[in-house]
């Protein structure tokens, strides 16, 4: 079980750096046909974050329940739980700041528009999605850097 | 297991987070390089994205990932083992597939790094097939790498 709440670990900090990837290339690209190929790519860090998220908690619940030694009112097991907590709407935000690009770009599709646009591309260098990405990813870090060295226990 | 975790020393704390942070950098490159070529059907754009994402994430993870392993080797002492005694299986284990994992890496730099080059003249599409399927080992791989070191069977 352990090795599965790592694996889940592994599953979400992929889906984050797919994330990053993505903001790399999307900030070059101001065509609707460009940013709506990287549809594919972002279902597969939704999938990974998925299943990471999803795995971390849960695998972990069943640990801090069920392993020895180990207790959910632990003080680095609740910091874990606030995190993971802090985390979920981080990422919805993070993809909401992305989206507003990805919905432009239907929008100028459906308009038959598919030369290079300045609004979708500023949409796509959107500084807030960044910053959320960025602090998304932090506190990602902080759940890795709590597992690790478990203060208080 | 979960006492011994408890009980590590807080020394072998930092060496253990760049070796994690690292392997789970290196495996989020794989996952990103591996979708992007996966996904390009041939469109350049795509596949210089799938490919850059290797040795601009995947490679200084695995560096990370390495520095960290061999830090914590000689922090918790396997490198002075008694004569006649053997590393535990999930260590060897884990230390054949990061090491044989470096040089696939390795190689699939080269072969799409020659591919990328070659997108001018339009060709270079067959080595970047060869570098994903190669990513897509690694992944395999540096799965059962990771189970092998969490859950460390025997």
């Amino acid at each position: 079980m352990l090795a599965l709440h790592v694996l889940s670990a592994f599953a979400w900090v992929a889906g984050i750096v797919v994330f990053w990837v993505l903001i790399a290339a999307v900030r070059r690209t101001d065509t609707a046909e460009g940013t709506i190929r990287m549809e594919p790519m972002v279902r597969v860090g939704n999938a990974a974050v998925g299943i990471g998220m999803g795995g971390t908690i849960v695998v972990g619940l069943w640990l801090a329940f069920s392993v020895g030694g180990y207790d959910i009112w632990d003080g680095w097991i609740i910091a874990a739980i606030v995190l993971w907590v802090i985390s979920a709407p981080l990422g919805q935000r993070t993809g909401a700041a992305y989206m507003r690009g990805t919905n432009k770009a239907r929008e100028l599709q459906t308009g038959g528009q598919t030369g290079p646009n300045a609004e979708l591309l500023a949409l796509n260098r959107t500084s807030s999605g960044v910053i959320l990405q960025f602090l998304w990813s932090v506190v990602v870090l902080l759940v890795l850097i709590d597992m690790i060295w478990k203060p208080g226990a | 297991m979960s006492v011994l975790a408890v009980a590590r020393p807080d020394s072998w704390d930092f060496p253990l987070f760049l070796h994690v942070l690292g392997a789970m950098i290196l495996v989020g490159g794989l996952v990103a390089g591996a979708s992007a070529l996966g996904y390009a059907r041939g469109e350049v754009k795509f596949l210089r994205l799938g490919y850059w994402a290797l040795p601009a994430v995947s490679l200084p993870g695995w560096v990370l990932m390495r520095v960290g392993a061999e830090w914590i080797y000689t922090r918790e002492g396997w490198d002075d083992l008694p004569e006649g005694v053997d590393n535990p299986g999930w260590l060897d284990t884990g230390r054949l597939i990061s090491d044989a994992g470096g040089l696939i890496l390795l190689i699939s730099l080269v072969a799409g790094g020659i591919g990328v080059y070659r997108l001018q003249a339009g060709k270079g599409s067959g080595l970047l097939k060869a570098t994903l399927v190669l990513a897509l080992v690694l992944l395999a791989a540096y799965v059962v790498a990771v189970w092998a070191m969490a859950a460390k069977p025997g």
